[in-house]
């Protein structure tokens, strides 16, 4: 049997996997290790299966992601700090055929957002909300956001989160769980190949449900943030799993409108 | 029995170095260089070519999308 060399193996009838078209070249601005990265990716690749790109409206936010459309190649608009859900609401009821899609952090949904995305989740627009949670403002430099942890340090309270003085994280994913509005909500991650599988699933199926005009599908995504955590990439993501998952537990939360967990 | 060989094709300037893709391979194929690429990152390669199944699992953790996977089955 003859060697194979890498050069026969890299081919372009070889190929199975390969960069979605739907992403640009241009290189992303995000830090090395980001999971905001693979999420745009996993976004991109479910719009090019789903063959959408042309009915496709993303509503980008403010924070690391507010230059996502340089990213994506599909119709964006961007939205004032913590409003895409409003905006997206506006998009979707002038143009219910297209699929919207907002894309926010938890500085953008979880704080100054919280009213935008719990009316929008309880009117049960027919939008998909894409939630990415690292529990820290990253953009702005590591301060303490809404989803901090209990005792988690940030640049606002180096000593870690003193819930006594600032209150307790919030679960914005089991909080819009309860609302009549909401048709889908997940909580996935994107650390691991596993999880990066099971995260485009729950992606799609958020997608699909826009076909159903059911109300908001909901994925949130936890994700690392390694410059706001001071750990490197793969320190963070096994931090992650020590910690943060115990407090947001992955998985369905509702399914078809049903609650699936507590 | 066929045999899967695999190979990963790696956008060298656009790799972070962020060696995500390392321990998420199963076959313990990448490692990051000691040399730099134009931005002064560590970037991804395979160190040990001959073990990898194609399996892109690197590729799809990799958060800037570099890594490209080829795979033919030797008979």
């Amino acid at each position: 049997m003859a060697e194979i060399t890498i050069q026969d193996i890299i081919k372009e009838e070889n190929l199975v996997y390969k960069k979605s078209k739907v992403m640009t070249d241009t290189t992303l601005s995000y830090c090395p290790g980001c999971g905001h990265g693979t999420a745009h990716r996993l976004i991109a690749e479910v719009i090019e299966e789903m063959g959408i790109q042309a009915e496709t409206i993303g509503v980008s936010p403010v924070g690391c992601s507010v230059l996502m459309y340089n990213f994506l190649d599909v119709d964006f608009q961007q939205a004032a700090h913590g409003r895409a859900p409003a905006v997206a609401t506006a998009i979707k009821r002038v143009m219910p055929e297209k699929y919207v899609f907002t894309y926010q952090g938890d500085g953008d949904l979880a704080a100054i957002g919280t009213a935008e995305t719990i009316h929008a989740c309880n009117r049960g627009e027919n939008i998909t909300i894409i939630f990415v949670n690292n529990g820290i403002y990253g953009m702005t430099g590591g301060q303490m956001a809404p989803t901090t942890l209990p005792g988690m340090p940030a640049s606002t309270c180096p000593f870690g989160r003193d819930v006594e003085i600032m209150g307790n994280p919030l679960k914005m994913t089991e909080l819009v769980s309860q609302l009549a509005g909401t048709y889908f909500v997940t909580r996935q991650s994107v650390h691991s190949p596993r999880n990066v599988r099971k995260a485009k699933k729950a992606i799609k199926m958020a997608f699909e449900n826009q076909k159903l005009k059911r109300g908001v599908s909901f994925v949130e995504i936890v994700s690392n943030c390694n410059s706001g955590w001071k750990l490197n990439p793969v320190k963070a993501n096994e931090w992650m799993e020590d910690n943060m998952f115990p407090f947001y537990p992955l998985g369905d939360i509702k399914v078809d409108g049903e609650i699936v967990s507590k | 029995m066929a045999k899967i060989r695999g190979a990963i094709l790696v956008d060298v300037e656009g790799c972070k170095g962020c060696g995500v893709c390392v321990p998420a391979c199963p076959q313990d194929v990448l490692d990051l260089a000691k040399e730099v690429n134009g931005k002064g990152y560590n970037y991804s390669y395979m160190k040990n070519p001959e073990a990898c199944i194609g399996c892109a699992n690197c590729a799809i953790v990799c958060p800037d999308g570099v890594i490209s996977v080829y795979k033919v089955k030797v008979a």
